[in-house]
């Protein structure tokens, strides 16, 4: 949508869902509006000369700053020299997209790329839940809204300030280190964001932090709407806690896990790019580097546009598909409880 | 849509046995540790930019300041290239926000509109952005050929209207009750004129949670300012120059060797620790001390997007 930090990521997976019910209802309302023949149509667009001059300049801004770059794949297929107009370049059909996939760096960004987003996925949903099921068993009102507030804080915050944060925390000198050495467990600090392999975790523990308590919101909405005479059946029938938790709450967000779970999955290859690129160094880019950060390098620090483009335009083809697939499958499995 | 509430009056239990008190002492705790772990982070850096920079150094920092200063904050906004970055800052938000918001809500109030020609045209040029995109190189080139680089302007067109608010305002603009539309309409009211003085007003609750999502976004930006201003240093931002400070040190905060180099006074001994912790403060504050007010509005902003009946 923006730049390659889609600033709508975290938005993302709920706009494709609503689009679902946006298609529909355009489908229904176009059918009965469809202009029969161009002369009814000019009329009407005459008529709504002020809606026109309302929407149109900004149909005109997406053309040139959304759909005008689209343009600029054909870069991915030549030998792009920016010197030279669009006439003068050299065609080299698939050539970059061949060589990537010989290119031990690519093929190690893409695995980075696929375990990353794959550990969002699972710990996000896996950890959101969780908390709003915990928070829902919150019963002094203040409280509630006290740890709602305050685990809303880190995902306003910008990656750069996370990342600051993240860093202290982490230091030789940080809390964690000083913890660790209070405790006897560690007889040597360590350099948590030097060693390469733990950067996984590093990441999957701070995207966490940042996010958690924001993606509890759709649970917590999701679990107001469950009907009350069911926990008062339960806890008539003798259910304590526990079991009204697995056979009313979770059955209840059920259809909502699935859907965004399979939204999700349209969001493969978006790993993100703030976190790895904000916590990754020369230590650790073995296992930072993603996609994302290997289009920016190619791209933009070795001018390297043919490259760097090819590897996007992979990115964009394979979510697009992925995506695809995702909405239909929500939109089958998806049931009268969503949209 | 517009009656939910996260929270609903829960069923009063009068007994409580032994399982529920252990397990609400659990949650409770476990709750509360989530909290210190989201906040103790956020309230060291604060007590680490109001202590003395040199001193900071030697660690045991925690929650308190051990040799209270303002030296830091007086570093910080004296350094005229954080001054501009911070006005920079408050520009891109308070235009890009007023913007943005006007732009959409003006977009998704045509696309409200059911008897609108163009309805599913603009509708679906819209949508289909979100699953296809030029990508970083072929962005960056169109922003060259424009003319925006090295230009204020390029925090502002580029992410002039998102598809997400774009679909929530237009979401809360067809919960609007029909007849108010209708009788402004028979009053001889325009599009425009009913746009600016009936749907505007009535949209107050979306369009705050709009601005704050702009506002946010705006405010935490820092990747266009280093694909497209990093040589401009008056178009710096706050967030871009506590960026650059961060890449300073790689994998660790205070075993880099930086000389502190005061410009005035000369008696000032910063660090670059010091001052990044500074500067985070004065970074998040603006948005710590905003998004509170709003909670009730983004999260049902963000309902509209979740759940519907």
């Amino acid at each position: 949508m923006y730049l390659i930090p889609q600033p709508a990521d975290r938005f993302a997976r709920r706009e494709t869902k609503m689009d679902n019910n946006l298609m529909l209802t355009d489908m229904s309302v176009a059918v009965k509006q469809k202009p029969r023949g161009l002369k009814r149509f000019f009329k009407l667009l005459i008529q709504q000369r002020a809606l026109v001059l309302m929407s149109v300049p900004f149909v005109i801004w997406l053309f040139v700053f959304r759909y005008m770059p689209i343009w600029g794949w054909t870069i991915g297929f030549q030998n792009f020299k920016p010197a030279k107009s669009f006439w003068e370049q050299e065609w080299v059909g698939f050539y970059h997209f061949e060589f990537l996939f010989g290119d031990e760096r690519f093929l190690r960004v893409l695995r980075n790329t696929l375990v990353m987003s794959t550990i969002n996925l699972v710990l996000g949903f896996v950890t959101a839940i969780t908390l709003a099921l915990l928070l829902n068993e919150v019963r002094h009102l203040v409280f509630k809204r006290v740890v709602q507030t305050v685990s809303y804080l880190p995902h306003f915050l910008s990656w750069v300030v996370a990342a600051g944060i993240i860093r202290t925390v982490l230091d030789p000198d940080g809390i964690i280190n000083d913890l660790l050495t209070r405790l006897n467990l560690i007889d040597e600090k360590i350099l948590f964001l030097g060693i390469g392999e733990w950067f996984w975790g590093i990441y999957g523990a701070s995207i966490v932090w940042k996010d958690v308590g924001w993606n509890t919101i759709v649970y917590l909405a999701a679990i107001t709407m469950i009907d009350p005479t069911l926990y008062e059946a339960a806890e008539i029938d003798g259910a304590g806690r526990f079991r009204k938790i697995w056979h009313i709450t979770l059955p209840g967000i059920r259809p909502v896990i699935t859907v965004l779970l399979i939204m999700n999955i349209g969001y493969l290859l978006e790993s993100g790019f703030e976190p790895q690129y904000l916590l990754g160094n020369g230590m650790n880019m073995d296992y930072s580097e993603n996609l994302d950060i290997f289009v920016l390098k190619y791209g933009i620090n070795q001018f390297n546009y043919s490259l760097s483009v090819a590897a996007s335009i992979f990115k964009t083809v394979v979510s697009f598909i992925l995506l695809f697939v995702a909405n239909n499958l929500a939109k089958r499995m998806g049931e009268s409880r969503l949209y | 849509m517009a009656e939910m509430t996260i929270e609903k009056p829960r069923r009063r239990r009068v007994r409580m046995s032994l399982g529920d008190r252990i397990f609400d002492a659990v949650n409770y705790t476990l709750l509360c540790l989530l909290m210190v772990v989201t906040l103790y982070p956020f309230l060291n850096t604060l007590a680490v930019s109001f202590n003395d920079a040199s001193d900071s150094l030697r660690g045991g920092i925690y929650l308190w300041p051990r040799k209270w200063t303002l030296e830091n904050y007086k570093f910080v906004f004296e350094e005229a290239a954080i001054l501009q970055a911070t006005i920079t800052s408050v520009l891109r938000t308070v235009i890009g926000t007023v913007l943005t918001v006007f732009c959409s809500a003006m977009v998704a109030y045509t696309i409200s509109r059911p008897e609108y020609v163009l309805r599913k045209f603009v509708t679906i040029a819209f949508i289909l952005t979100m699953y296809i995109n030029g990508g970083l190189i072929p962005t960056y080139l169109l922003i060259r050929d424009l003319g925006l680089i090295g230009s204020f302007w390029v925090y502002i067109w580029p992410g002039l209207i998102g598809v997400f608010n774009l679909i929530i305002i237009r979401s809360f603009i067809e919960n609007l009750p029909d007849n108010i539309l209708e009788s402004a309409k028979i009053d001889g009211a325009g599009e425009f004129r009913t746009f600016i003085s009936i749907v505007l007003p009535l949209c107050t609750p979306v369009l705050a949670t709009v601005a704050l999502f702009t506002g946010v976004w705006q405010w935490n930006s820092w990747f266009d300012v280093f694909l497209y201003n990093s040589s401009y240093e008056h178009l710096s931002t706050l967030q871009y120059e506590l960026q650059k400070t961060l890449s300073f040190s790689n994998a660790s905060n205070r075993s880099v060797d930086f000389t502190a180099a005061p410009s005035q006074g000369g008696l000032t001994q910063v660090t670059p620790y010091a001052i990044r912790s500074t500067m985070t403060i004065v970074a998040s504050v603006p948005i710590i001390l905003v998004y509170p007010f709003l909670q009730k509005y983004f999260v049902k902003g963000m309902m509209v997007g979740g759940v519907k009946e």
